[in-house]
């Protein structure tokens, strides 16, 4: 039923980093993570890594990552560098967006 | 309303104006939009930073509103990120205000690279301290918005580069490249309107660029009504002419000029010239210039003019304007003070060598730096920026007296009204300075003697006319006095004559000359 299509000349089995930005107890940063996990577990099942910042403790991480809002999910793996911003509560830009690979 | 008022830098308080023209000019459609929020706290009495820029200060009535947003609008390549990147370069250097400046579309080397060649500053600024550029530019890379979002993230570390910096002066340049890529929608508006709410309830000296966009002012259409004060800057070409203007659109809480100003981006940065508000408040010295020749002092009460008065020299061709003209140019300069000539119709070096033929050695006044001679060619430049080429010229160089040899060749460049102007200005700014001005004007075929062609007779203080006179097979130069404001001055005629030692006037006896009326017809 989950069949995945890549469609993406065998990177199939290659490993998603994606880095999520949140600014500190905003509720739009619990209901982002939330957002990107299901997203990420029914799109790459197996194969991502997210790694949540919070910006309020780690402030030079918006600076080296260059952030405007908040939340905004960086893609570091695979290249190209994408990046969205919002709370990931609208699944389709989130995947043209982000790039995923589509289901069929 | 105490923002913050003068705890830092040399801010004037301006009184609150409430002028009829502030009316006139604000956005028409100011109440119909809800601005309650900023409604609320309309300064009463409110405090300005001087913007660095003399002629800008002057229109906003003593710069920018203090701790609040000022908006500057206009199309590409207008000037804006110039102007901003002036104000705060000026601050730094001459208020000792330390400013930051973010752009949203270009990497901070750029920005130092493009401005480094400007006399505004910027390099020395940043040297200081005072001054640090940061680019912002993943804001325009963004591939979708999934949802609600915040610039919190943008907010602090804006905030945090400003405590570094000790910074309460801000550029953001421009608001369209931050927002660019974000769709628009109720986030993107809430969140604009935060960006100003911030920056007034951080007490900011903000200005945040925008680009005219179609009809309306600014992109979004709120970013002017979240501001308390808006500048148009606007760049046409007309008959192959630049034209650059500056116009307030709206200043809450104080009056301000209402007219569109020219304004200059000179190798100095960005000039403005204030066209209606030069104020008669010109000073009157007594101090006495000597014109550099003994008869013609004579003539004019027995020291020459008043420092500060505008001389007009007016004849046919070929009368010797110039050369009374560079005569006391010279003699300015051999009395240690400095003269600058603006020949429109001759080389530096055909003036030199033709004065010298006169006995008049203008090469000696410039070896000492006492001279300056900068030919200029009239159908350069359009009117405006003449005039402020000049201003600029006389602010370098701080002249005691001007040669603009002739006034008349302006004629040229624009129609007899705007030329009326611009002389108007002229004496003006000239004036304001205890600048002497001297002015040799052509007179066109046998037109009347005292018909001034360029209209400005009325506003100058001496008025010397030169005419041709034949008499037994000889053609003489005969000069008078015709008007000389405050001065004692005489009313015979004069013959004038050049020799290798120098133009000498010398009075010719009544019964000599007869009256200026007895002869029509005479020139040559």
């Amino acid at each position: 039923m989950a069949d995945m299509v890549t469609g993406m000349h065998g990177r199939s089995g290659e490993r998603w980093e994606l880095r999520l930005f949140v600014a500190g107890s905003a509720a739009s940063g619990e209901r982002s993570f939330e957002n990107l996990t299901r997203i990420c577990e029914q799109f790459l099942p197996g194969r991502f890594d997210i790694k949540v910042v919070d910006i309020d403790l780690s402030p030079e991480e918006a600076d080296a990552f260059d952030i405007v809002a908040a939340p905004t999910v960086v893609r570091q793996k695979p290249e190209p560098v994408r990046r969205i911003i919002g709370d990931l509560s609208l699944i389709d830009e989130v995947v043209a967006g982000l790039g995923l690979p589509r289901l069929r | 309303m105490t923002r913050h008022s003068g705890s830092r830098g040399q801010a004037r308080v301006v009184p609150t104006l409430h002028g009829p023209h502030e009316k006139a000019f604000s956005l028409n459609s100011d109440k119909r939009h809800n601005d309650s929020e900023h409604e609320s706290d309309a300064p009463r009495g409110l405090t300005k930073c001087s913007t660095g820029i003399a002629g800008l200060d002057e229109i906003t009535r003593g710069g920018f509103p203090e701790g609040r947003p000022t908006l500057l609008v206009g199309g590409p390549g207008c000037g804006k990120t110039m102007l901003a990147a002036q104000v705060l370069s000026r601050g730094a250097l001459e208020q000792g205000e330390p400013g930051l400046f973010v752009s949203f579309e270009e990497p901070p080397e750029e920005i130092t690279a493009n401005f480094a060649s400007t006399g505004f500053g910027l390099t020395e600024a940043l040297a200081s301290g005072r001054l640090a550029i940061r680019s912002i530019l993943s804001a325009q890379q963004t591939d979708a918005e999934t949802g609600e979002y915040t610039l919190d993230v943008l907010l602090a570390r804006l905030e945090h580069w400003l405590r570094e910096l000790g910074a309460r002066r801000l550029v953001l340049d421009s608001i369209d490249a931050l927002f660019s890529s974000f769709a628009e929608g109720r986030t993107l508006h809430a969140e604009i309107r935060r960006v100003f709410h911030w920056i007034r309830e951080r007490g900011l000296t903000a200005v945040v660029t925008a680009r005219r966009s179609g009809g309306s002012l600014s992109r979004f259409g709120l970013e002017e009504y979240a501001s308390d004060c808006v500048l148009l800057l606007d760049h046409r070409v007309a008959q192959q002419i630049s034209k650059r203007r500056i116009r307030i659109l709206k200043y809450r809480g104080s009056g301000h000029g209402a007219d569109e100003y020219p304004f200059l981006i000179s190798s100095d940065g960005i000039s403005v010239l204030p066209i209606t508000s030069v104020g008669l408040n010109a000073p009157a010295p007594r101090e006495r210039l000597s014109t550099g020749i003994r008869g013609l002092d004579r003539m004019l009460g027995g020291e020459g003019v008043y420092r500060g008065s505008a001389i007009l020299l007016s004849g046919v061709a070929g009368t010797g304007k110039s050369t009374l003209a560079a005569r006391f140019a010279e003699g300015i300069c051999l009395r240690g003070m400095k003269s600058l000539y603006l020949p429109f119709e001759e080389s530096t070096n055909q003036l030199v060598r033709n004065m010298s033929s006169v006995g008049i050695a203008l090469d000696a006044a410039v070896a000492q730096g006492r001279l300056r001679i900068e030919p200029i060619r009239p159908s350069e430049f359009g009117l405006e920026e003449h005039l402020m080429r000049m201003e600029l010229l006389g602010r370098h160089f701080q002249p005691d007296v001007i040669v603009l040899d002739p006034i008349t060749s302006f004629a040229t460049v624009g129609n007899s009204l705007e030329i009326k102007g611009m002389y108007v200005r002229l004496l003006h700014h000239i004036k304001a300075r205890g600048i002497t001005l001297v002015m040799p004007s052509l007179t066109l075929g046998s037109a009347n003697d005292e018909e001034s062609s360029t209209g400005v007779s009325s506003l100058v203080d001496v008025w010397i006319i030169i005419r041709f006179r034949r008499t037994r097979g000889l053609r003489r130069r005969e000069l008078y006095v015709h008007k000389a404001r405050g001065l004692e001055h005489s009313e015979q005629l004069a013959e004038l004559t050049f020799s290798a030692s120098g133009p000498q006037v010398r009075e010719l006896f009544p019964s000599d000359a007869g009256g200026p009326s007895a002869e029509g017809g005479t020139h040559g």
